[in-house]
């Protein structure tokens, strides 16, 4: 199949290194302490966070840091074909735990000891990404709930078929079984976080993969930080200062 | 990181310290280097009394990993009607560490299923076409099983090891379509069988296309990294990253989460993944290699009735001579005990012999068989019984004692030292450092 076609555009229109479009929006959990929406394209995903609050099980309790947790989940109606996915399946709890341990890079879990902070993403519609998706809508969630943290944590993925590296897949493409390259970046320390890939590249096209998706969590990170800058003005000087300062936050 | 559950071994804050301290003047705590692996041992065969190929136990420093690979004929899935399937499963025994417990399985025997399934699949380093019987009808369904029993860190790389040994071992058994509609699957048993009035044929291995291999880092305080972490590193690591590349430097899979780093440092770690994935593919395959020579060599002397000598002195000759042998002996066969003979089946066997000949060099056919003063007779009669009905073209004996002789001479140089008793099936070890 062919999904780039001689013009330079994609099955969607769009050219090779063109992103889709970012929505996000903030509070559409109104019982949780942060709530976002994020949409890529035709995929959304909310995020609600709770939390610090006191660890419910208190075997799992740390006095030196604050505990995370984090759960994925698809909604039944995300996909096209209706499928009823049995919750907890493998791939759920990996992407779980992928997303935890990328919060846990970004939260400054030190200055929380003793408390628990959950983080719950749903995926209302799927169409490839959906693990990008759910980091920048946690990332956005974390900031409402006024938790502190280091820095943002953006991800964005790429993809290379048909010879050309692509940017930001969406389900088509990230079905065709090309490689797929998923990347989570602190920006402000310009660190890796998250890295994930599928299937077969050499290593010099990896590496160019790679910096692609970097450059798309770069565009990924300037849009959040201007809808920071915007929400800051309606809300007021003291709203979302742990992603917009610009000392890059505590560090460990 | 991980260490979240109820059961956990914490480690003291100095134990901590010092871990990251050590390192910064590139040392660690069981004195290897940063960029050492520790020493890989891959054993085969473990469970003769089920089945011997496809099953391997590896031992990567105090990690002990066992993997068993079976196969099962079943429905494609839809969208893919002619291919095969391959799943992994991964078992974290509770003795293995204490934080492994009892039920379903945690989150990081889904991961390490995950990265593993990634690698062999996404990648396709296993030929699923080849795995078609009838498209849309039937298929065979590859399992891996990845049985943790010691868990002394790095389980992704070990497991890994030990999935692609039993994979390159396994060999399933060979069928063909026959019945009134030529839709009905024959199998063909591995060995004559009471049961089955079907042909005997050699089952058949997978088709690998390259042999992806994982090699694990940890990050350790903000600039240290090391190899193929222990379990002390793991507890104290921020961040750890898997890479699976194959022999040819490309990519299968990366997984990496936790603790950021910069993107050159990366980039430096697949270099060093590169050349690591080369010295563990090559001890993989002496492994293999030396695993498949000693299977080959049972399987002559299994199926050897005592016959005359014959005495090969020229390489030309040799699979000449043999095939002459073969050809009267198989119309002998065929006269004697119906068409239960198989042309298939000779082919094998002068493949087998090519195989032993081209290792060895040169080959003697003795007249007696030499074993039968070390080996147990009852249980010889009993595997004579048991292959009765196989007509075996071969008389081929006594290539175990020389290929034996030859082998140890060569032990310093190889480092491979195949333990070859010729009786005992299940004690076929390899070591490889």
């Amino acid at each position: 199949m062919e999904y780039v076609n001689p013009e330079g555009l994609r099955l969607d229109g769009r050219r090779p290194m063109e992103m889709r479009q970012l929505r996000a929006e903030i509070g559409v959990v109104s019982r949780a302490d942060g709530s976002a929406a994020f949409e890529m394209g035709n995929t959304k995903v909310i995020a609600a966070v709770y939390g610090p609050r006191e660890v419910q099980n208190r075997s799992q309790q740390m006095n030196d840091q604050a505990l995370v947790r984090c759960e994925y989940s698809m909604a039944n109606f995300s996909t096209g074909d209706r499928r009823r996915k049995t919750k907890g399946d493998r791939r759920s709890t990996e992407i779980s735990l992928v997303i935890r341990q990328t919060m846990e890079a970004c939260i400054c879990q030190h200055l929380m000891p003793r408390s628990q902070i959950d983080i719950y993403v749903q995926v209302l519609q799927a169409d490839g990404g959906t693990r990008s998706a759910c980091i920048n809508a946690a990332t956005l969630a974390l900031a409402d709930a006024g938790i502190p943290m280091r820095d943002l944590v953006t991800s964005c993925s790429a993809g290379y078929l048909n010879s050309t590296p692509l940017l930001d897949l969406n389900y088509l493409e990230d079905s065709a079984g090309g490689a797929d390259v998923t990347v989570g970046i602190l920006p402000k320390m310009d660190k890796v976080t998250l890295l994930q890939m599928d299937a077969k590249l050499p290593m010099d096209i990896f590496e160019n993969v790679m910096q692609l998706a970097v450059e798309g969590c770069k565009a990924v990170e300037s849009y959040i930080r201007e809808f920071a800058i915007l929400l800051k003005k309606k809300m007021g000087p003291g709203y979302a200062t742990a992603i917009l300062s610009k000392n890059g936050g505590s560090k460990s | 990181m991980e260490q979240r559950l109820v059961n956990t071994w914490r480690m003291t804050v100095n134990e901590k310290k010092f871990i990251e301290s050590a390192l910064e003047s590139e040392l660690r705590i069981d004195g290897r280097r940063p960029f050492d692996y520790r020493r890989v041992t891959i054993k085969f065969g473990r469970f003769a009394i089920l089945r011997e190929d496809g099953s391997s136990e590896v031992q990567l420093g105090q990690t002990h990993v066992m993997s068993f690979v079976t196969s099962q004929l079943v429905q494609p899935y839809r969208d893919r009607p002619n291919e095969g399937t391959l799943s992994v499963f991964t078992e974290f025994s509770p003795m293995a560490d204490p934080s492994f417990e009892v039920g379903c399985p945690s989150e990081s025997a889904v991961e390490l299923g995950r990265i593993i399934d990634r690698g062999l699949r996404e990648s396709r380093a296993v030929d699923t076409e080849s795995l078609c019987v009838v498209a849309g009808k039937w298929v065979w369904s590859i399992r891996i099983d990845l049985h943790i029993l010691d868990n002394g860190g790095n389980l992704v790389d070990a497991a890994n090891i030990a999935a692609l040994a039993a994979l390159l071992t396994f060999r399933r058994p060979e069928c063909t379509l026959g019945g009134d509609d030529g839709q009905e699957v024959i199998m063909h048993p591995p060995e004559a069988h009471w049961v089955s009035n079907h042909h005997v044929r050699e089952p058949l291995s997978l088709t690998i296309h390259h042999l992806p291999i994982a090699v694990t880092f940890a990050f350790i305080g903000d600039e240290n990294m090391v190899i193929d972490p222990t379990h002390h590193e793991e507890a104290v690591m921020g961040g750890r990253m898997s890479v699976t590349l194959n022999s040819n430097g490309e990519v299968c899979a990366v997984q990496k989460a936790g603790q950021g780093v910069m993107q050159s440092v990366v980039m430096q770690c697949l270099r060093i993944v590169s050349v690591k994935a080369g010295d563990v593919t090559s001890k993989i395959k002496t492994a293999v290699e030396s695993y498949n020579t000693e299977r080959a060599l049972k399987m002559v002397k299994r199926h050897a009735p005592p016959s005359k000598a014959v005495d090969v002195s020229e390489p030309g000759q040799k699979a000449k001579q043999i095939l002459e042998g073969q050809k009267l002996k198989s119309e002998e066969c065929s006269v004697s005990q119906s068409d239960d003979m198989d042309v298939d089946q000779v082919h094998t066997y002068i493949h087998a012999l090519k195989e032993l000949t081209h290792l060895r060099g040169d080959v003697f056919l003795v007249s007696k068989d030499p074993y039968s003063e070390g080996v147990n007779t009852d249980e010889l009669k009993a595997t004579l019984a048991s292959c009765g009905s196989v007509a075996v073209p071969m008389k081929l004996v006594n290539l175990g004692d020389s290929i034996r002789d030859e082998t140890k001479s060569d032990e310093p140089l190889s480092d491979v030292n195949p333990v070859s008793s010729s009786t005992d099936s299940a004690g076929k070890e390899t070591r490889c450092c």
